[in-house]
């Protein structure tokens, strides 16, 4: 295994279009190193990108957010406004895993992934989280959901990389949550996330992104669900109609996780419980 | 032999919560484990393991392995010794399979090379041909019609026939006639349970360092619950004399009954013998999971008979336990503990040892008990709620006591369960007010702990301190308590003494650090080896004194004359003897090597509070309550630490813990991601009551701890869960999926 | 091989070692710096027995690169006491038996230190979720937690 640590994105991008084999890029490690040590993907490239200047950046831009694609979870909970913007996307981050994994894991390492189950897309989805990417042929910039294309895949092309994620400004009157279930309390898998984003006009939600995780190949966003909530007050009606929808987009599997029925039902009670959390974070509850 | 010297008071030492001797090496990171040591010219290995459940191997190729740079060895079982027979044919087959790979993991291979990464590269290149065989890996479907066969000619003469070949053994026990029995209740139920695989869990995985020369003579490094039977086993399966072959046990990072097993040392041996070189052999995680023992997964059907005033008529149980691709499942156990706490009448069990395509099983925390228990406390739970009966007030009527005909056949001496009962019904947590949503549940536990040959030596040194030599590993705080017992016998501080778990060539046999034993039987020898002690400083004293041996007593650390008429002597401190013990007749060495047989048995309560989200089937434990009959704590703390962590595990294997195999008989969760132990943030604070009610086969009446404490948690927090979610859960583990289709059952009525 | 040069600090000391690409921080503490306080109970960040602080962040060192470390402070159990004074975690812990097997016990306490240093007065909801990354399966965490609670109660009073 080759390790390199390049001092630029153009110079990542062009170690990993000219490799051979298969390549890894390196930020917080926390899914390449068990993949590595549980013989299940042996990079013959692996470019640790730690080492390009602002990786570890959380700075403001266009009135929202570009974070490093370095920048730990345990550095954006620490971080003195971005959870009071995005209360949903810093606690989703935070729930990965333990407080060890918080010390290195990253957004962009969670995202790039591929995991359906990964807990941060949801909430960056229903954020309207963009990435931006560095490739051989120069820079574009993607949105969340258009990442993965299926478990452990991306829409990245060979020799690209996310060079930073960038979180729109939060605006008035608008609130996010992120839930999963789990198991345990802490360290499992998600059996099913829901990320919920809202805006209200008055009591009334104007405007909503609802996204379900673990419950299909890729994390989805509901436009079904977002169109049950918005112009209700999230009466009780409502909530019904978005746990119906939440489910209903459901295309989950059974495995060690969890079951088919499982992951349908359980979709519709997270959607109920994160709306009406970010129905509050917006405002709803005065 | 009665509890003697002192009653249950009167003791200075014992019953006290001194510092562990181990204490500054754990927490600085000193402590060497089994992963820690290294030798001069070392080399590391790796396992090539089987990834099918069932397969004939046909060819194992390792020329593009020995090709590698820095590989100096490779094993397969031709390096194994021939014609062994019996248990020892069953641990090499497990060790290193012949013909047919088993189960998921099973060991075909090993290869020794120079660095870690180099070996595990090397172990990829051994190509390994195999032609795949049905498997079954359920244990209703293994002995079921049709079921693939394991391996012909397993069973024993127990087997009724026309039984499936899978089944291999075979128990039936218990008295009265239980139809009589069930024709006299009010309400007979009846009802059927299954529990899954869960594993030992400990979170260091098995390692060794071994070395074994042209010559035959070896030594092992590794961490085991008993490095005597290393010894006994490796010896057999390398071929060489177990004297040539001196284990010295590491310190152990949790056992459970997992590391009463061999597995690695005989495959390090044989690599050692073969490149010349020490070889050091470390499980990951994952081989932890897919070839060590897990428990047996169960089957159980359970009928029991009541009386409208909650009087049991009669007892039946029959329970199937799966024990992976060898024989050997507790189902013995399963089927004895199962109505133990009850006295009664009629009662009758059966158990079936039923093989399948998984890893053996090993012993875990009271084998087999904590299912059974599982099983019938929830039918009794709902007799109780079915008949609106006190379940404490119920067990108490029903409880066995000293000199009722146990449901396993012989008489109960001194016990404690009532104690446990009364002391449970006491406790604020049995009336304490529940939240809504919240369930409880009560159970009791049983579990029969154990003797075994032991030997322990305790030598002076000049300037007045003692050398204590145990031969059972510590996995519990035992080098504090043998300390607390020695220093109580000798009457000089605890801080005197230091015990050390010897090695195979400093003692003579132990059994495994198993069975509850160690407190009760290496504590025992203990106690009688600082009795030798004393009757040699005694004689001493007498020496000097010119006086007979008998007229001279030990008290407070120290000789003196045993009354006016033996004459009038200063008394001699245990220092003063050893100081010239050389001039005296030479070291002064105290020993005790026997067999105990009165290992007494322990009863538990356990009180559990359970909050149930029913929307998501998530369970909470909120507050649990381990009530205990430890005969005598010798170290309080420690027996607390017991408690906790018996109620802990079992917690784990209620909720969350299981072996999943997928359709092609693969283990699906070998990671401690998806084998979903308790974290810190999953448990409450475990609230314990230490019950003494002295065990009249040990000198101050010990009984074991360790086990017990596992045996009530399945069932108590069933019943907890169950009274919570308003569904009766009979499926271990009571996951959330599980939780939300037995509610959604119940709805569809 | 090719192996990669590391100059890293580890408890306070400057350290230089070579290892392979694909060596873990744990791997290169143990088999070549001869540190073998932290434990490998997994490999994968499940267990936490492997914790250690890197610049002060706590990590597991099983999911870190020894190539990482260039230019890093290592912080590991062995540098956690003063000489032979133990840390007031440490004496707490054996005070309490909130150890029994031991093995899990480097990596809890090297995790608690981190814990009071952010947070001098957690709660026991707070110092159980810190500790879900730590894997304990002798003790049922009781003790531990007990342990860590009034060490820090002790620490804020000598303060």
């Amino acid at each position: 295994m080759q390790y390199h640590t390049p001092g630029s994105f153009d110079d990542a991008a062009t170690i990993a279009a000219k490799a051979e084999g298969v390549t890894r890029f390196l930020a917080g490690g926390t899914d390449v190193l068990v993949q590595l040590r549980a013989d299940m993907v042996t990079p013959d490239v692996l470019i640790d990108i730690k080492h390009i200047d602002g990786v570890s950046d959380i700075a403001r831009e266009d009135g929202g957010w570009r974070i490093g694609v370095a920048v730990t979870g345990a550095e954006m909970t620490e971080h003195p406004e971005l959870d009071k913007e995005w209360p949903g996307v810093v606690e989703a981050m935070d729930l990965i895993g333990s407080t060890q994994i918080q010390g290195r894991a990253t957004l962009v390492g969670n995202l790039c992934n591929g995991s359906p189950a990964a807990d941060s897309v949801p909430a960056m989805i229903a954020a309207g989280a963009s990435v931006s990417v560095v490739g051989p042929d120069g820079s574009r910039t993607i949105k969340v959901e258009d990442v993965p294309t299926g478990p452990g895949r991306t829409s990245l092309e060979k020799g690209e990389v996310v060079s930073a994620v960038h979180l729109p400004a939060r605006g008035d009157n608008g609130g996010d949550a992120y839930l999963r279930f789990i198991p345990r309390t802490e360290m499992d898998i998600a059996v099913v996330g829901c990320g919920v984003n809202l805006r209200l006009d008055g009591d009334r939600v104007a405007e909503a992104r609802v996204s379900l995780g673990a419950v299909a190949p890729t994390v989805l966003l509901v436009e079904e669900a977002a169109q049950a909530v918005i112009g209700t007050t999230l009466d009780a009606a409502a909530l019904e109609a978005l746990s119906a929808a939440a489910s209903a987009a459901c295309k989950p599997i059974n495995d060690k996780r969890g079951t088919i029925e499982f992951r349908t039902h359980v979709a519709g009670v997270l959607a109920k419980r994160a709306a009406k959390i970010a129905y509050d974070r917006a405002g709803g509850a005065k | 032999m009665a509890p003697d010297g002192h009653g249950t008071n009167g003791f200075k030492v014992v019953g006290t919560r001194p510092n562990r001797p181990d204490g500054v090496d754990k927490v600085t990171g000193r402590a060497k484990f089994g992963a820690d040591a290294a030798a001069p010219g070392m080399l590391h290995a790796a396992i090539v393991r089987s990834p099918h459940a069932h397969a004939k191997i046909l060819k194992i190729d390792s020329a593009k392995a020995e090709a590698m740079k820095g590989v100096k060895a490779v094993v397969t079982r031709a390096d194994f010794a021939e014609g062994l027979t019996g248990e020892n044919w069953n641990i090499l087959e497990n060790v290193m399979a012949s013909d047919t790979a088993l189960y998921d993991g099973h060991a075909v291979a090993a290869v020794a090379a120079s660095t870690p990464l180099a070996a595990r590269d090397a172990a990829k290149l051994i190509e390994v041909e195999y032609e795949l065989l049905p498997h079954v890996t359920d244990v209703d479907k293994a002995m079921g019609s049709g079921a693939p066969v394991i391996r012909t000619g397993a069973a024993d003469k127990s087997v009724p026939e026309g039984m499936h070949p899978n089944v291999v053994r075979y128990h039936e026990s218990g008295h009265g006639d239980v139809e009589k029995g069930f024709a006299e209740a009010d309400l007979v139920l009846e009802d059927s349970f299954k529990t899954e695989a869960t594993h030992q869990g400990y979170i260091e995985p098995h390692a060794c360092l071994a070395q074994l020369g042209p010559d035959g003579k070896g030594e092992v490094w590794c961490c085991t619950q008993g490095h005597f039977n290393v010894q006994k086993v490796c010896a057999a399966l390398v071929g060489t004399d177990a004297s040539q072959l001196r284990v010295t046990p590491s310190e152990i990072g949790g056992g459970f009954g997992g590391k009463t097993v061999v597995f690695i040392e005989p495959v390090a041996l044989a690599l050692s013998r073969k490149a010349n070189r020490p070889v050091k052999l470390v499980m990951s995680r994952s081989e932890v999971f897919r070839a060590t023992g897990p428990t047996a997964s169960t089957s159980m059907d359970i009928k029991i008979g009541m009386t409208r005033d909650g009087k049991i008529t009669a007892a039946q149980g029959v329970f199937r336990l799966q024990g992976g691709a060898f024989p050997g499942a507790p189902m013995e156990f399963t089927a004895m503990c199962a109505f133990a706490p009850y006295a009664l009448e009629n009662v009758h069990q059966v158990g079936y040892d039923v093989m399948s395509n998984r890893p053996k099983q090993a012993a875990y925390r009271a084998p087999g008990s904590p299912m059974a228990a599982f099983a019938v406390e929830s039918v009794v739970d709902q007799l109780c709620n079915e008949l609106d009966l006190d379940p404490i007030e119920v067990r108490l009527k029903n409880a066995s006591k000293e000199g009722t005909k146990a449901s396993f056949g012989p008489k109960f001496d001194r016990i404690g369960l009532v104690e446990t009962l009364e002391a449970a019904k006491a406790h604020p947590h049995h009336k304490a007010p529940l939240a809504e949503g919240q369930g409880r549940g009560i159970s009791c536990g049983f579990w029969f702990n154990h003797g075994g040959e032991t030997a322990v030596s305790l030598a002076l040194s000049e300037d007045g301190t003692v050398s204590l030599s145990v031969g059972t590993p510590d996995i519990g705080g035992s080098r504090a308590s043998m300390g607390q017992m020695a220093a109580e016998e000798l009457g000089i501080p605890y801080e005197k003494i230091r015990t050390t778990v010897a090695d195979t060539a400093t003692l003579g046999y132990n059994e495994i650090s198993h069975g509850s034993r160690v407190t009760y039987a290496s504590g025992l020898a203990t106690i009688q080896a600082a009795r030798d002690t004393v009757q040699k400083l005694c004689a001493r004293a007498a020496a000097k004194w010119g006086i007979d041996e008998d007229a001279v007593v030990w008290e407070d650390g120290c000789a003196k004359p045993s009354g006016p008429n033996a004459g009038e002597f200063e008394p001699l401190p245990l220092a003063r003897i050893a100081r010239s013990m050389g001039r005296t007749g030479g070291p002064i060495v105290g020993h005790f090597e026997a067999t105990p047989e009165g290992a007494g048995v322990s009863f538990a309560t356990h009180i559990v509070d359970a909050e149930v989200d029913k929307e998501t089937g998530q369970t909470k434990v909120v507050r649990y309550t381990v009530v205990q009959d430890a005969g005598k704590a010798i170290h309080p703390t420690y027996v607390e630490g017991q408690f906790q962590g018996g109620a802990a595990q079992g917690i784990g294997w209620a909720l969350n813990e299981e072996y999943i195999y997928g359709e092609d008989g693969r283990l699906q969760n070998s990671l401690f991601l998806d084998y979903r132990i308790p974290v810190a943030s999953d448990l409450p604070m475990i609230d314990t009551v230490i019950v003494e009610v002295p065990n009249p086969g040990h000198p101050y009446g010990v009984r074991g701890v360790g086990e017990t404490s596992i045996c009530p948690p399945l069932a108590a927090i069933a019943n907890a869960v169950s009274n919570a979610a308003g569904v009766r859960l009979k499926e271990l583990p009571m996951s959330p999926p599980r939780i939300l289709a037995a509610l959604a059952a119940q709805a569809d009525g | 091989m090719t192996m990669i040069h590391v100059t890293t600090t580890v408890n306070g000391d400057e350290v230089e070692f070579l290892c392979d690409p694909r060596e873990t921080l744990l791997d290169v503490l143990r088999d070549r710096l001869a540190l073998t306080g932290a434990k490998e109970g997994c490999g994968t960040g499940d267990c936490g027995a492997c914790s250690v602080t890197v610049d002060d962040r706590l990590v597991c060192s099983c999911l870190m690169l020894g190539a990482e470390a260039e230019g890093k402070s290592i912080g590991t159990i062995e540098g956690m006491a003063d000489g032979e004074a133990l840390h007031p975690l440490q004496e707490k812990f054996i005070e309490y038996a909130a150890l029994q097997c031991g093995v899990c016990t480097p990596g809890v306490l090297v995790a608690t230190e981190a814990l009071l240093k952010k947070n001098p007065d957690p709660t026991e909801t707070e110092v159980r979720y810190w500790l879900a990354g730590n894997l304990c399966r002798c003790t049922g965490y009781d003790k531990i937690i007990r342990a860590v609670l009034d060490t820090a109660a002790d620490l804020r009073k000598a303060s």
